[in-house]
């Protein structure tokens, strides 16, 4: 496949990933997203503190030409962010599974993530969304 | 054009083999981007060469004894002096000032003018034309003969000279000739271009489109000829303030208000549609002007976002983006022209926060002469 997914990583419909690291989980965008929306330009993060949905829009990624919503894959939060992105926003692009990562949640109910994809039905769920463009 | 039918240029397989991102841009399917990405394509606009589709532009030829005469009476500019092989722009307005479309006009000789109008304008201008129509003058639309092709940046003349005698160096800006044999193909030449960089627009019927589009990129590849798509052409005509109708033009907005006072001649002899109406309106002064905008804080400025000063909404974006020439973020807005003064601080409103920004003077981008 073209684009990267990465094994042990969970991830969303609307192409964020989780990560569980103890009691958090770390959120970003998937490298098909990134590559979607082109060179990434600005990011708008969650406050620290903030309670965070799952399903609803957490932080906004803008590429030159769109502006697209990151939704928070679980509920919780919001522990960290990755300030590094407001100056640097193209880091997603480059490095969208390490470096480019978005926020950090405090997870409440670890069983949202199982109900999150996979690697392969990701990659399946990809390549769908694919032959429908 | 019947509703839900797209159609293709004759450079549609070429996009594809080149894996351009194909949309449907106004009923035509055109490239958005390729895969280096738009702020690449932009660069290779500004430092080489890029190759543009742009065969969804339309054409429509005047001729006739009373072609000029016509043409005085549609055109806010004036093409009294206008010489054969030259081209000039101008809005065309309604009777209230509202812009129909902006257009090139080339002068092929005094009886017979070729007029390049927005794809999306297309077959409103035809009908316009046509009902303004008098005497002498025949009016043709050509637009679904015609391919054209945009060669732009400082590398064009050198790529483009590969493939005819005509010296292209002797070519000045805004000149252009007809029936040039490029690598075989009769074609329109014109030193013009969209996109603020020097560079060339070349008209060819379709039936010689592929064999002119494969000519340019022999003669290119040596020189990093790139193509590009409808997103960097948008994003390199924001930064030469060049305006896009729809955006800073349309029937609500005058040409005046978008400060194309250069393209208008309020006080030409003959009289054009609009004048009136513009001549009044200058009086009166307007309650929305054009001006440039400098983000001084990071965050994109977009089309229809709200301009602040203090509390008061002083006007709204008509286009904005990312600049990559720059690394700025840049827009033009149409704002209180009694508020806003060059240099002073603005707020844009992007979703719910406001960001700082300057009103600047354009063009934001100059190339080198």
């Amino acid at each position: 496949m073209k684009y990267n997914v990465i094994d042990g990583l969970k991830y969303t419909q609307q192409h964020e990933w989780a990560r569980k690291e103890g009691d958090t989980v770390v959120v970003g965008l998937s490298d098909y997203a990134q590559d979607k929306l082109g060179e990434i330009v600005f990011v708008e993060l969650p406050d620290v503190g903030a309670e965070v949905e799952a399903g609803k829009s957490a932080a906004v990624i803008e590429s030159v030409k769109a502006v697209a919503d990151l939704y928070a894959p679980v509920d919780g939060k919001v522990t960290e962010v990755n300030e590094a992105l407001l100056d640097q926003p193209e880091v997603i692009n480059q490095d969208p599974y390490g470096e480019g990562w978005v926020f950090k949640v405090e997870i409440k109910d670890e069983s949202q993530l199982d109900a999150l994809m996979d690697k392969p039905a990701y990659e399946e769920f990809i390549i769908k969304e694919e032959e429908e463009e | 054009m019947p509703m839900g039918e797209v159609k293709k240029t004759p450079f549609y397989d070429k996009h594809l083999a080149l894996n351009g991102k194909v949309i449907d841009y106004n009923g035509w399917l055109l490239p958005v981007q390729f895969p280096q990405g738009l702020v690449e394509e932009v660069h290779d606009t500004r430092n080489r060469a890029t190759i543009f589709d742009v065969s969804h532009m339309g054409e429509v030829s005047v001729e006739g004894k009373e072609a000029e005469a016509y043409l005085q009476k549609i055109l806010t500019n004036d093409i009294s002096k206008l010489k054969d092989n030259a081209i000039i722009y101008s809005p065309v307005c309604y009777p209230d000032g509202g812009v129909v479309d902006d257009i090139l006009v080339y002068r092929i000789n005094s009886e017979n003018y070729f007029l390049v109008v927005n794809a999306a304008n297309t077959d409103k201008d035809y009908e316009w034309f046509k009902d303004n129509c008098f005497g002498d003058v025949r009016l043709q639309n050509l637009s679904s003969d015609y391919a054209q092709i945009a060669l732009q940046g400082p590398n064009s003349e050198e790529i483009l000279q590969e493939l005819t005698d005509l010296s292209l160096a002797e070519m000045k800006f805004y000149r252009f000739q007809v029936n040039v044999s490029l690598a075989g193909v009769n074609s329109i030449v014109s030193r013009t271009g969209y996109t603020g960089e020097d560079g060339f627009e070349v008209y060819c019927k379709n039936a010689g489109a592929l064999a002119l589009w494969d000519a340019v990129w022999e003669a290119g590849w040596k020189k990093e000829l790139r193509p590009a798509g409808l997103g960097a052409r948008d994003v390199l005509r924001l930064e030469a303030s060049l305006p896009l109708y729809g955006h800073e033009l349309s029937k609500d907005i005058n040409p005046l208000q978008a400060g194309l006072n250069r393209f208008v001649a309020l006080d030409k002899a003959v009289p054009f549609i609009g004048q009136e109406a513009l001549q009044k309106q200058k009086q009166e002064g307007f309650s929305r002007k054009l001006f440039g905008l400098e983000m001084l804080e990071r965050g994109v400025p977009r089309e229809d976002y709200p301009v602040k000063a203090g509390e008061e909404e002083i006007g709204w974006i008509s286009s904005g983006s990312y600049s990559p020439t720059l690394d700025k973020f840049i827009a033009m807005a149409f704002l209180d022209p009694e508020v806003a003064q060059q240099g002073e601080e603005v707020n844009v409103l992007i979703r719910k926060r406001t960001y700082r920004a300057k009103i600047t003077k354009m063009p934001f981008y100059r190339r080198d002469k």
